[in-house]
């Protein structure tokens, strides 16, 4: 089959590899109709997370159809249309009984070496290092879904694909994000990056009953979707005014009550401060630049709630604890328990109450991959999600 | 497996090492420069103290790339980076100099030194299991198993079932009452084999075995399971003793398990967890091969 693979910093390919097969009773195999580039994609693309190898497989947004299914999968069949979750969970263990996926025990083989740099192991991922399982993604013709009685979700033919890609990954973490912050009536609710994920962490605050949703970035063509289509009642463009400043002016001095990270570890900001932590991170001094993260927290309001859905890998410094503790401040963070929101979210999508696929703005076939992944990273002809089609 | 994981450290070493002569030769050379950067005064005082780091900073770099042994050498940059912090602290509290720029010099050096500890750490770790030093080696690892403690000791005190779960073990047989014969294979077809005898065996509590005279490898070792705290299943640990042996069993041995027997007892104890809670064991693309393989499927094999 094509696959989209890594074959080193800037540098996928598609490649022709062998045909996934069953290896676990609990697999299945999946005829991939749609599968998307994301955020995530990006930090691979340019190098900052470790235990990569060249040849590996991308990609963790995908739906198809499903074409094999192990003997022990019953509530799949062959020809059933489904979205798979980007992160791997069992279902069995203690983790994930309680609703924390993201975190499964069973899921990840090579979950040792997350302890060496986490202190704990977290769940297999799709196409996302070798530390996060070493499992082929989903940028390609076909994929083996472990534990398929667990993940995938049916979806119904009323739909499009491009209307339910997004439970893969980004809809349920747009939600977790907002979900994260408590949402209670009144709330004003400030979001960090304004890429798919914060795109859609807007439009699910707005749909938690934010009453104020204030988004931040500085592209120009992503602040218009942000208030176009998100729902955001204000835009801040960080380039030309002073965040924490604006913010500050918009509440009354107090804050927002709830700051959304839906930036991550590649943050951005004019100025020396962006040019030291670069250098930083390049030198390895540290592995993320936590520059949005240090803005969310510090503009927070006393007693609110920093939620953090952009992917952190490892050390970050200047982290402002004196802040987070004497402001008594929350913070929650995660990689997105997927199989706790999927099927709420469909359900959501089914009832009207939002349509994902305002994000889309590139549909290419999967043999461009390679120029998808320029165009998102350079956010050239105003990229904002790009959709590949294997079939095509 | 655990050679894998010491090419890890290795990297994250030799990362440090370069990092340590990279930033010790800007100091050598432009010591005005980073004393700017960082936010101390451009003086002459400044200048040499800046000087004396680098040239700290270089020998350690070296060190820690030329050594087999880099662990004292990386306690060596642990103890430089606390120096560095203890100098940055004063520039913070010196009103002359810029102090949010030390600020974040200070950051970043905290940051090397979390890398740094994690590194010497490491390697101190498998330099304790290191065989070299003919010690007895004991080794305890412990995990939740989310299912009744008699439902685990029942799939344990079954031999047979131990292969399913223990890598590299290919049999264990019974032979007699409380006798059985255990066979590990090597690569190359090697095969380390011995006969073990069951010492005491609480139902549902515990195993104890310990090897015959006459076996490849001198061992005793202990399971025990407990309900977990909570009612949330059952709390496994193992204790193995045994003494490394010499010879061809021994460096087949090493080969086998690496430095870090350890990381070996974790894995088949993960594995049974996996076995017994989801029924499977979990399989990557990448983790079904031994050392690293990129995550695409296995060629079809070829059928004779
Ligand atoms: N928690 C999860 O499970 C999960 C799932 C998917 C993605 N993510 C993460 O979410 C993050 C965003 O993903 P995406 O697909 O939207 O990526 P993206 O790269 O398209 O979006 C990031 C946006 O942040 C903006 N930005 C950069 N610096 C900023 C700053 N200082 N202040 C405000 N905005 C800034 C960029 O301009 C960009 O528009 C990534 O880190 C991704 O890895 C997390
Ligand atoms: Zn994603
Ligand atoms: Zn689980």
């Amino acid at each position: 089959m094509k696959a989209n693979c890594w074959m080193g910093k800037r540098d996928v390919r598609v490649e022709t590899v062998p045909d996934p097969k069953i290896l676990n009773p609990r697999d299945a195999i999946v005829k991939i109709t749609s599968t998307a580039i994301c955020g995530s994609d990006l930090h691979l693309y340019n190098g900052y997370i470790p235990s990569m190898e060249s040849g590996d497989i991308l990609g963790h947004e995908f739906m198809g159809e499903v074409v094999e299914v192990g003997s022990g999968v019953k509530n799949l069949q062959k020809g059933d249309r489904v979205v798979v979750p980007f992160a791997i969970a069992c279902g069995d263990c203690f983790m994930c009984k309680r609703q924390l996926y993201s975190v499964c025990e069973n899921s990840n083989p090579n979950a040792w070496m997350q302890e060496r740099l986490w202190g704990h192991g977290g769940a297999g991922l799709f196409g996302y290092s070798h530390m996060c399982g070493g499992y082929a993604g989903g940028q390609a013709e076909y994929a083996r879904v472990p534990f398929a009685d667990v993940g995938p979700i049916k979806v119904p033919e009323s739909l499009t694909d491009d209307q339910v890609l997004f439970l893969s990954d980004i809809f349920p973490t747009g939600y977790m994000g907002a979900d994260l912050c408590n949402i209670q009536p009144g709330d004003t609710i400030a979001v960090w990056g304004c890429g798919p994920v914060g795109q859609l962490a807007i439009a699910s605050a707005r749909m938690l009953g934010a009453e104020r949703v204030i988004a931040i970035d500085r592209f120009p063509y992503r602040l218009n979707m942000a208030k176009e289509k998100a729902g955001a009642d204000t835009v801040l463009n960080y380039e030309h005014e002073d965040v924490r400043d604006a913010l500050k002016e918009m509440t009354g001095g107090r804050g927002p009550d709830a700051c959304i990270d839906a930036v991550g570890m590649e943050a951005h900001a004019p100025g020396a401060a962006f040019l030291y932590d670069r250098a930083k991170q390049a030198a390895m001094l540290e592995t993320d630049r936590p520059i949005a993260l240090r803005q969310a927290i510090l503009a927070c309001r006393n007693g609110g709630t920093v939620s953090v859905i952009g992917v952190y890998g490892g050390f970050i410094d200047k982290f402002p604890m004196g802040s987070v503790m004497n402001r008594s401040l929350t913070i929650k963070a995660g990689q997105t328990h997927m199989q706790k929101y999927m099927r709420p979210l469909l359900e959501r999508i089914e009832r009207g109450d939002i349509d994902p696929s305002f994000i889309i703005t590139h549909r290419l076939p999967l043999e461009q991959a390679p120029q998808g992944f320029e165009t998102f990273l350079h956010k050239q002809q105003d990229c904002m999600k790009v959709v590949l089609k294997p079939a095509a | 497996m655990a050679s894998e994981q010491n090419g890890g450290i290795s990297r994250l070493v030799a990362g440090l090492g370069w990092f340590s002569v990279g930033l010790g030769l800007t100091e050598m050379i432009a010591p005005g420069t980073l004393a700017r950067i960082i936010g101390l005064p451009d003086r002459g005082k400044n200048r040499a103290w800046t000087r004396f780091y680098g040239a700290r900073e270089v020998a350690a770099g070296i060190g820690i790339l030329s050594q087999s042994k880099p662990a004292p050498w990386l306690w060596a940059r642990v103890a430089g980076d606390a120096l560095d912090l203890a100098s940055l602290g004063k520039t913070l509290a010196n009103d002359e100099s810029n102090r949010w720029k030390a600020g974040l010099a200070t950051a970043a050096v905290a940051g090397v030194t979390a890398l740094d500890i994690l590194a010497a750490k490491a390697l101190n770790e498998a330099a304790e299991n290191d065989g070299a030093v003919v010690e007895d080696v004991r080794v305890v690892r412990t995990i939740i198993i989310d299912r009744p403690p008699e439902e685990v000791y029942s799939y344990w005190r079954n031999f047979e079932n131990l292969p399913r779960f223990m890598k590299h073990l290919e049999s264990v047989r019974s032979i007699g009452e409380h006798q059985s014969h255990w066979v590990i294979r090597a690569p190359g077809g090697k095969r380390i084999e011995w006969n073990a005898e069951l010492e005491h065996d609480e139902t549902n509590r515990r195993i104890v075995w310990r090897s015959l005279p006459g076996s490849d490898i001198d061992h005793a070792g202990w399971v025990q399971f407990e309900r977990a705290p909570g009612d949330r299943g059952t709390l496994v640990k193992v204790e193995v003793n045994y003494t490394p042996p010499g010879g061809v069993i021994g460096s087949t041995l090493a080969k086998l398990f690496g430095q870090t027997p350890g990381l070996l007892i974790q894995e088949n104890l993960r594995t049974l967890k996996q076995l017994l809670e989801t029924g499977e064991i979990a399989k990557s693309d990448a983790s079904i091969h031994e050392g690293m393989h990129p995550a695409q499927p296995e060629p079809e094999s070829v059928v004779l």
